[in-house]
């Protein structure tokens, strides 16, 4: 396959929190074995994203300290390219804080409330200093598999009815605890997760989804040549066994 | 002190004793931690009252890494100056730790022995900082660095480094505080201390590194919002840093590394300058992170005012902690154990490894129990790449093994990795298949670290950690 893609990669100095790099490489090399060249251009604060220069756009968490350098920056230089991009069908992935800036807004246990970008039709509010963070694995159950990854956030974000959860609980918090849902899919190419550690590598199939989904809309092409993935899904074979270990399942 | 309360101190020293002994028989390790968690529930308050009667007071050493090379270090130093130090040795460092090593200093009737002599010696976790300095009095407080470690446990950078201005802006301003000038995160607490600050600091530029990795954490000025920049960049964010925004920039330094050698296969030399006159070291570590490690404990030996002399004797009498850094023989191979706990750690072992000849034989192991953290994603934070093509043999172990083995896939350190999950059959399989007289590199997280040690010191015929030194 003769083909190229290209994507950017927001804020990879700000936003870079848990292992958020591992996606970026996942995502070059699952391009490269199959003979695609996938370029990346890093944005970070004050640069301009434009809105037709992209097939893949990618954001990952950050501390709080950045996070409200990037809320306002993202609105300054980025909000309306990202929409326009977003409505003309390119590939978003957002991570963990990623995720929650472009909700509608963001909620903090104290100080302000940070408006986001919108894309996704969900908002986040930090229920306070003393109580729980969510941390820990996480299995959910996507497109009739899984996926795997860890979680670590403070925020509980909710759906609105524009946005449907991207997969549903089997272990641990996903979105607010409550509902069983975690991440958002805005439109069919836009996904929202709070799964970090790092996500793609360990997740092939949901990898190769994005890719495919990109390529399809460049070059009207969708056919991804398998590869290798069995260190992969043992990796996430292994992911699944610990959630499960923890469940108690293993015991019937 | 009062009959009642002597007596109480007296009841719980007796009682962790015990425990630590009974711990001992039964295997639970080192003996090192359950005692002060027995004696601080017999006798609340312990710990203070153990450490006021420390006749020299004590040093507190905390950071991300270095902690255990560093105070090590100092210990060594303090005693060759004829200070007769406790020292928590065993990297057993939050307080119920320091407290069960302050109880195996004193005699059957609870008393320390030769108190006009002591010294205390603490490595303490970051987040107990603030409790150990109001327990423990400290004259000395030194700091090594800030990186992001398990950030499920101790949250993020910003809150560790706001934690450790509160303990300080408390501490009175009789307390030296010695701090890495090249650690933009650890120069700057300088304005939350009250008494006089030592810094130290790499000169020698030589060693510099051509860009930050990927593992930096203080990269914007807090003052001034802007990004730091590096005339030499050492490792992680540690190097010689200026903010163009604000001005502020590295703060010139008392103790300096003016010149850092390093060679495959040699030990660590350091030219130092100092206020005492010129201190030359060698010591049987590698990596330029542990320049810094010895950096910190001159510094704290020249806080404590130890002469220059003292601070050669005691540096050439130090060994590695096994597990940190240390060299064995085991069935014919040689065997490097390095810990590594995070990102910022791991990328300097790596460097260290690819600096030495030939091709490598590795082992990694990554645990997820909390002492590890659970959250293992910092592997992706780890720039494994520069192994790349270097490996003949990768073996991955640990809990989460098929995680590690992943991470080194992507890397192409050579050799595909093979997964054993079990710690035992893993150092088995990897002695094996490393060639008679060629270097082993096991790279373990802290509890696989602890599985590591115990069979290595059974299999090379070495005394187990607790009764080192
Ligand atoms: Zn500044």
């Amino acid at each position: 396959m003769e083909a190229d893609l290209r994507l950017a990669h927001l804020y990879p100095k700000l936003m870079n929190l848990y292992g958020d790099r591992g996606n970026i490489l996942c995502l070059r090399r699952r391009c490269q074995q199959r003979g695609i060249a996938l370029t990346v251009d890093e944005l970070e604060l004050g640069d301009t994203l434009d809105p037709n220069a992209y097939d893949l756009i990618f954001m990952g968490g950050a501390q709080d300290r950045e996070q409200r350098r990037v809320a306002e920056d993202l609105l300054e230089t980025k909000a309306e390219a990202l929409h326009q991009a977003v409505a003309e069908g390119v590939v978003l992935l957002a991570v963990c804080g990623g995720y929650q800036l472009l909700g509608r807004y963001y909620r903090p246990a104290a100080g302000e409330e940070l408006a986001g970008v919108g894309i996704f039709d969900a908002w986040t509010e930090h229920p306070g200093a003393d109580v729980k963070r969510f941390i820990g694995n996480v299995v959910v159950r996507w497109q009739g598999g899984t996926l795997v990854g860890f979680e670590n956030h403070g925020g509980r974000t909710y759906l609105e009815p524009g946005a449907r959860p991207l997969a549903t609980v089997i272990s641990g918090f996903g979105n607010n605890g409550r509902d069983g849902s975690e991440g958002a899919m805005q439109g069919e190419n836009a996904f929202g997760t709070y799964l970090h550690g790092s996500l793609l590598p360990k997740n092939p199939r949901f990898a190769d989804h994005l890719i495919a989904q990109a390529l399809k809309r460049r070059h009207s092409e969708v056919a991804l040549s398998p590869l290798d993935d069995a260190l992969e899904e043992r990796a996430h074979a292994e992911a699944v066994g610990l959630a499960k270990k923890k469940l108690g399942f293993l015991r019937r | 002190m009062s009959a009642v309360s002597s007596l109480r101190t007296a009841a719980a020293v007796t009682t962790a004793k015990v425990t630590a002994v009974v711990s001992r028989r039964l295997g639970f390790g080192g003996g090192t931690a359950l005692p002060g968690l027995v004696a601080d529930a017999v006798s609340p308050g312990l710990a203070i009252r153990l450490a006021a009667r420390l006749g020299h007071g004590s040093v507190l050493i905390t950071g991300t890494n270095g902690k255990t090379t560093t105070a090590r270090l100092a210990r060594n130093i303090a005693q060759a100056a004829g200070y007769w130090p406790v020292h928590n040795h065993s990297g057993s460092n939050l307080m119920r730790g320091i407290t069960a090593c302050l109880v195996e200093a004193t005699d059957a009737r609870g008393q320390l022995t030769q108190p006009d002599r002591r010294l205390g010696v603490f490595e303490v976790d970051e987040a107990t900082l603030p409790e150990a300095a109001e327990a423990l009095s400290p004259r000395v407080v030194a700091f090594t660095n800030l990186f992001r470690d398990q950030l499920d446990r101790y949250g993020e950078v910003d809150s560790v480094a706001a934690v450790w201005r509160q303990a300080l802006a408390t501490l009175p301003s009789s307390i030296t505080v010695v701090l890495n000038a090249d650690d933009p995160s650890v120069a700057g607490l300088a304005d939350a201390c009250r008494g006089p600050v030592l810094f130290y600091a790499v000169s020698d530029a030589s060693c510099a590194v051509y860009e930050i990795e990927h593992a930096a954490d203080a990269r914007w000025c807090p003052a001034c919002g802007r990004e730091y920049s590096y005339s030499a960049v050492f490792y992680g964010h540690v190097g010689h840093w200026v903010c163009p925004g604000c001005g502020r920039a590295r703060p010139a330094a008392d103790v300096q590394a003016i010149k850092v050698e390093q060679s495959p296969d040699h030990p660590l030399r350091l030219a130092l300058s100092t206020p005492s006159g010129e201190i030359d070291l060698s010591l049987p570590l590698i990596g330029l992170y542990n320049a810094y490690n010895a950096l910190a404990a001159v510094g704290v030996g020249l806080a404590l005012g130890v002469p220059a002399d003292a601070i050669r004797t005691g540096a050439a009498s130090f060994t590695a902690a096994f597990g940190r850094q240390e060299r064995m023989t085991v069935r014919g191979r040689e065997v490097q154990t390095i810990l590594a706990k995070n990102p910022a750690g791991l990328n300097q072992v790596l460097r260290a490894i690819s600096a030495e000849e030939g091709t490598k034989n590795l082992l990694f192991l990554l645990n997820d129990d909390i002492a590890d953290g659970r959250d293992i994603s910092w592997i992706w934070d780890v720039d494994f790449e520069m192994l790349a093509g270097q490996a003949t043999l990768v073996l991955a172990s640990g809990r989460r093994a098929a995680d590690m083995a992943l991470r080194l896939k992507y890397a192409d350190i050579g050799a595909h990795p093979v997964i054993e999950e079990d710690t035992e059959s893993a150092l088995e399989m990897a002695l094996a298949l490393t060639p008679e007289g060629e270097r082993l590199y096991v790279v373990p997280t802290y509890t696989a670290m602890l599985k590591v040690r115990k069979l290595l010191a059974r299999w090379g015929r070495r005394p187990p950690f607790w009764e080192e030194d």
